[in-house]
């Protein structure tokens, strides 16, 4: 029969859900922040230097979003990225479809458990040093649907997230704001300490 | 516009064809007994002067003593519309037969229907989780949940 030829096999159905299901039980525990030790170390007094520097300059000031948008914030993403707002002040205008050309991940949305490999996918695929901003209360603890069946309950499960944004949805205010505290984080780092 | 015909008056017309397959019938829908489905579907499909050639919508409603599909047919020819439903009383092992055959938009919109109520749909050629992943145990939009 002409129809089936359409659809997947059933194999690769299988082996998705096996996929899915690993994920889940994976993704229990929240995945600490990285740069963490960052205010800790700092309070030690390290020492910065130059290169640091200027290197933090050249990363936070081009910090290239990828596209991982999966639902509503994304709008208020789009309006921060137009004229009004304009992230091309931070070097930020260029959103990247290929993670790989990308440094920052904006979690724009709620995510569910099908759609979780994939996300953990392009993460896996930016090359370092990346980044991401919790972008809405979905992204961040999976808002009003953290009960649900289907929902990730927040984008730490499943990828370390450095800056977390509040609001449903968060104005472009916010998310600049948040992309302010990124730059800061971006620029105590070093590359003495191993800290990215 | 598209006119909504009478579930009354096109029950009437089925009984003649199908003599006691119509459960019950009112001025906006048409219950039908599940066994009977496929021909009545056919039926209305394929007579000249009804000519649903058109599935609009398939859903699927929990009423905790049964399970209920809806199936909102539609005539592209005559511009006219009818809502035809069955109902399957089992919770352990709800099934209605499939009407893929009749019209392909069922397809997905049957496997959803499998997929978060548990319906399975004798005769679909492809009866399988369509939005959450394989594996994933029960069926979440049962009432089972509340």
């Amino acid at each position: 029969m002409e129809i089936e030829e359409v659809y997947s096999s059933r194999e690769l159905d299988k082996v998705e859900g096996r996929a899915i299901n690993e994920l889940i039980a994976r993704s229990q525990q929240i995945i600490p922040d990285p740069d963490g030790w960052l205010d800790e170390e700092l309070d030690r007094n390290i020492l910065l230097t130059s290169v640091d520097a200027v290197l933090n300059w050249a990363r936070r000031t081009s910090m290239w979003p990828v596209v991982c948008f999966p639902a509503c914030c994304a709008f208020e993403f789009i309006t921060t990225a137009a004229s009004r707002f304009d992230i091309s002040r931070f070097g930020m205008e260029i959103v990247r479809a290929s993670p790989r050309h990308a440094d920052l991940m904006i979690t724009a949305g709620t995510l569910t458990w099908k759609m979780a490999p994939q996300v953990k996918r392009i993460y896996e695929q930016m090359a370092e040093p990346k980044w991401v901003i919790a972008m809405g209360a979905c992204a961040i603890s999976g808002g009003i649907f953290a009960s649900s069946y289907s929902v990730v309950p927040g984008y730490n499960r499943i990828i370390p997230v450095d800056v977390y944004v509040p609001g449903c949805p968060p104005r472009p205010e916010a998310l600049i704001h948040g992309i302010r505290m990124l730059h800061k984080k971006v620029s105590r780092a070093s590359i003495t300490t191993g800290g990215e | 516009m598209t006119l909504a015909l009478s579930g009354k008056d096109i029950a009437r017309q089925i009984e003649k064809q199908f003599p006691g397959c119509v459960a019950e019938s009112a001025a906006e829908s048409l219950l039908v007994k599940a066994e009977s489905l496929l021909e009545i579907a056919a039926y209305l499909k394929n007579t000249p002067g009804l000519d649903f050639d058109y599935l609009t919508a398939v859903s699927g409603v929990d009423y905790f003593d049964c399970f209920e599909v809806v199936y909102h047919l539609t005539s592209l020819k005559h511009n006219h519309s009818l809502v035809l439903k069955a109902r399957c009383y089992s919770r352990d092992n709800p099934a209605l037969p499939s009407v893929v055959g009749l019209w392909r938009a069922a397809d997905f919109q049957e496997r959803e229907i499998y997929d978060l109520l548990g319906i399975s749909f004798e005769g679909h050629p492809n009866l399988k989780r369509i939005a959450l992943w394989d594996g994933f145990e029960g069926h979440p939009l049962r009432k089972d949940f509340l």
